[in-house]
């Protein structure tokens, strides 16, 4: 295949980064916003011209019958370190990367195209156009690394792209705390990513993707056997791992930047905390997946991380009142089920119901970065409207913004998992999933469906309906402190135009035939409805959507009675459960006052003190003896021929 | 009783510390110059009587003598002038005015 | 075996050189300590004289007791008032310079004893070296001939002289 389009598509962004970065002062807003967009549109079309012929154009380097082969479009070598152990540059193309290579340029567009609305007029508007060429650029190169090195130059390019965006708005303290909470916790985990992949490669003796995965048996047998306190290697360099994915992809306990990071611009959150960057755990591991097979501890681990993460964000999300902050938590309970489903597809080296956790949970990303993207770009408008994050400045907005409000609604339904909307077909199987690896799996993902369900209504309703506050007077008083303030309306055309294409994508995303484009070892599956799961999981949401409209359609009382009856329950979820102050508390108090303290204190009096006394000691002795250099002549006579007198006796005792 | 080397040696050993001490304790320049005058005076016996008692034909020992005389000669005379020189700048030749080479 | 009077010669010569030495550095009158010096080198141009260097001698007395100790008395007459007398020293000064001073006589003297074989050697007889073999000497420059050292002095003379004029010119 030719190399041109695949090399482009990475060399655009790349190119549109440098280019904005360096002479972005010297344009304008609108040269800078249109050459960023252009730039990731024709990416797009180029994007989408690779992923159609990767999937449909029959080429026997990329389909086998049914079976879709994975094809290293190139593989350069970088950087040799020794016969074996190399650091190669490449482009993998396979039904994941493919799914990717449409999902992410596709957000990233939209974004794109967003942001010349959303960021109209503020300062730095090329800075940020260059960032997100550069996050484009970096997270397509995750996708479509052929080792795991370059995967992870990928993943801290992506991490530091994100601290970028985050503090773009650098002069507030919070966006700035943000930004580096979110890098150091990422980063924190990269350093377990690190060592699973020397442990890795240690063994295996190589670190690109393909001689690994697809020869699993091969790999098990180079780590021979070797177990660590308990377990073996091969578990705890998978398990580490995966504690990269969950930095990356806030897993509890590595979940605490992703709230902090709605500090960055709406369109951010939207790219990159929602659809793409948050994914790239889930991306690792399904690339890593026949590897995974391998080990029960390591797939029980993922399930069990990714369970309790989802439950702990759902109950979270139901007490939150900045709207981007309910979203954050969402997208963390969202990306938990992708986890979960990865988790359940196999057992004991054998894919379940072949492999259908894997497929779930492609799809469940695809079909999620769709509707979460919309639902975030929505919030933006909304913000953008009643210039708020939180629900309180808002209600009964339905009558004022019904595009929105109607895209709105169809991301809600999405996420909720009614049909035909696109988050009921990749739901549905991810429970299926769970329920034909254990029935608890199933059960305990249907209740935190059914919470998904609730929590997002109980926004919708809120923001929509609930109240009707009266935005006049309060245009008339923000205009009378000299604030221009506008009554809430649809937004403009660059903002709204993204909203539409999302929510019909939304729509009808789940009708594509899934499982014959991805599934784990490229063999076609077919999907079937399984009747029982998808009924009950439809019921328990329709219950729950019904249970948020009885609270919260209309003003009243009940909420807060029923909050008041579980007051510390409630408090809890609202403090998120005390993470943060945990993660503070061990930080401040245990490593900052316990070991960083007297390791400061030693190295200031103990070493510098001696350094210090060094130089004190000579400073004194050369006062002391200085002396010796009186200016009187015969002192020197004096000792010069003391000096003579012993030399003489020492040369005629020792020598004559 | 016959006036052996030693005989010789133990007065020039005498002239050589006095001239040691009055060099030491001295403070005028030029009574620190005399001293000095006395124990390269000694150190000229020494050459002269080693020469006469264990080489008595050969002319060494005196002949360095002789210029040793000489160049003390240029000596004194070239430290005269700067005691002279040094006396018309600070009025005085005692040593202890001499003392700004210092730290 | 030395006659009677060469004994009595070498004792009025030694004590000579002895007391005066130790005169010149004791006494607080500069004048005196030159006057004393003159006699010291007297002292010792007999002790030249004693053992057959006549030429040796000469020098001395020329050189050293008129040339040196008249050059002395022409600079304590310039830089000083006749009746001056200087203070008294520090004892910790005549402490350190006896320190000196016994250490150098410990050690030469250390030195001497140790090598007590030569030291003990009587007159040998010698011809005295006659004036015709001195010029010889002096002037040749052949092997244990002393032409070289004999410019060279020369010319630190010639240094000398111009060095001193111009340092102690006035003005």
């Amino acid at each position: 295949m030719d190399i041109t389009i695949p090399i482009l598509i990475l060399a655009i962004p790349l190119f549109m980064f440098l280019f904005l970065g360096l002479a972005g002062v010297k344009m304008s807003h609108k040269l800078a916003g249109t050459l960023g967009t252009l730039g990731m549109g024709t990416v797009l079309v180029l994007s989408y011209y690779t992923a159609f012929t990767y999937y449909f154009s029959g080429n026997p380097l990329f389909i086998d019958g049914t079976d879709r082969l994975q094809y290293e479009v190139f593989n350069v070598t970088w950087l040799q370190f020794t016969d074996f152990l190399s650091i190669k540059l490449g482009f993998l193309l396979d039904p994941i990367s493919a799914m990717m290579l449409v999902v992410i340029p596709t957000i990233s567009f939209m974004v794109h195209v967003y942001s010349l609305g959303y960021m109209h007029g503020e300062k730095g508007f090329q800075r940020y156009y260059a960032f997100l060429s550069l996050f484009s650029f970096s997270m397509l190169g995750l996708v479509v690394a052929t080792n795991i090195f370059q995967m992870y130059i990928f993943w801290e390019l992506v991490g530091a792209s994100s601290f970028l965006l985050i503090g773009f708005f650098y002069t507030l303290p919070s966006a700035v705390a943000a930004c580096k909470k979110a890098f150091i916790v990422t980063r924190f985990a990269d350093l377990g990513f690190l060592l699973g992949i020397l442990i890795l490669s240690f063994y295996t003796k190589q670190l690109d993707f393909l001689p690994m995965t697809q020869n699993p048996q091969g790999v098990f047998a180079s780590f021979g056997g070797a177990t660590f306190m308990g377990a073996s290697v091969l578990t705890w360099a998978l398990v580490l791992i995966f504690t990269g994915g969950m930095g990356k992809s806030a897993m509890l306990p590595l979940h605490i930047w992703l709230p902090d990071a709605m500090e960055g611009p709406t369109p951010v959150s939207a790219l990159i905390h929602a659809a793409t960057m948050v994914v790239a755990g889930v991306y690792l591991v399904a690339r890593l997946f026949p590897l995974y097979m391998l080990e029960n501890a390591a797939l029980m681990f993922i399930t069990v991380v990714g369970a309790v993460t989802a439950f702990y964000a759902a109950i979270v999300a139901c007490t939150q009142i900045d709207i981007k902050r309910i979203l954050a938590f969402s997208t963390i309970s969202q990306i938990a089920f992708m986890m979960v489903s990865l988790g359940v597809a196999a057992h004991n080296n054998e894919a379940i119901h072949h492999g259908l956790g894997y497929m779930a949970s492609m799809f469940h990303l695809f079909t999620h970065a769709m509707f979460k993207a919309l639902l975030f770009l929505g919030a933006g408008a909304l913000i953008h409207a009643v210039h708020s994050n939180n629900y309180t400045a808002m209600g009964g907005l339905r009558k004022y913004m019904p595009v929105t409000h109607i895209t709105f609604l169809i991301g809600c339904l999405a996420i909720a998992g009614i049909p035909p909307f696109a988050g009921f077909w990749s739901k549905d199987e991810i429970l299926v999933a769970c329920f034909e690896n254990h029935w608890f799996w199933g059960a305990w993902m249907m209740m935190v469906a059914a919470m998904t369900a609730f929590y997002m209504f109980r926004m919708y309703f809120l923001v929509f309906w609930w109240d009707n506050p009266d935005y006049e007077a309060r245009v008339k008083e923000a205009e009378a402190h000299g604030h221009h303030a506008a009554m809430p309306h649809d937004p403009s055309f660059p903002m709204l135009f993204p909203l539409v294409f999302l929510a019909a994508v939304s729509t009808v995303c789940g009708l594509i035939p899934f499982g014959q484009l991805v599934t784990f070892d490229g063999s076609e599956y077919i999907a079937h409805l399984n009747l029982p799961v998808a009924g009950a999981s439809v019921a328990i949401a329709v219950i729950a959507i019904f249970f948020a409209r009885h609270l919260y359609i209309n003003k009243n009382d009940n909420p807060k009675a029923m909050a008041d009856k579980v007051r510390w329950l409630w408090e809890a979820a609202h403090h998120r459960f005390y993470w943060d102050e945990i993660y503070l508390f061990i930080t401040r108090r245990i490593i900052f006052d316990g070991i960083c303290k007297p390791i400061a204190w030693f190295d200031r009096h103990v070493i510098d003190g001696t350094m210090n006394g060094l130089a004190y000691i000579t400073n004194q002795a050369s006062v002391a003896i200085k002396g010796f250099q009186s200016g009187k002549v015969q002192m020197y006579i004096w000792w010069y021929l003391i000096g003579a007198v012993v030399l003489g006796l020492i040369t005629a005792v020792c020598i004559l | 009783m016959d006036i052996t080397l030693i005989w010789y040696l133990v007065p020039a050993l005498v002239m050589f510390c006095c001239g040691v001490y009055g060099f030491l304790t001295r403070r005028n320049m030029i009574a620190m110059l005399i001293s000095l005058e006395l124990m390269l005076n000694a150190v000229d016996i020494n050459f002269v009587v080693f020469n006469r008692y264990l080489y008595p034909g050969s002319m060494e020992g005196w002949m360095f003598t002789l210029f040793g005389i000489a160049i003390a000669a240029a000596e004194t005379a070239l430290a005269i002038a700067i005691i002279i020189n040094l006396f018309r700048v600070s009025k005085n030749i005692d040593v202890r005015d001499t003392t700004k080479m210092k730290y | 075996m030395e006659s009677v009077g060469s004994i009595i010669c070498y004792w009025i010569i030694v004590l000579a050189i002895v007391i005066f030495s130790i005169l010149t550095v004791t006494t607080r009158k500069i004048l005196r300590a030159a006057t004393y010096l003159l006699f010291t080198l007297f002292a010792t141009a007999a002790l030249y004289f004693k053992l057959d260097y006549e030429f040796l001698g000469t020098v001395q007395i020329a050189v050293y007791a008129g040339g040196i100790v008249v050059l002395f008395v022409f600079s304590i007459l310039l830089t000083t008032r006749p009746g001056d007398n200087s203070e008294q020293l520090a004892s910790r000064k005549k402490l350190l310079g006896v320190i000196g001073a016994l250490a150098v006589a410990g050690a030469a003297g250390w030195a001497l004893c140790s090598r007590c074989s030569d030291i003990f050697t009587s007159l040998p007889a010698m011809q005295n070296p006659d004036m015709k073999e001195i010029g010889t000497a002096l002037l040749g420059s052949g092997y244990q001939q002393y032409l070289l050292p004999f410019e060279a002095v020369s010319v630190l003379l010639l240094a000398c002289i111009i060095g001193g004029v111009v340092i102690a010119r006035k003005r």
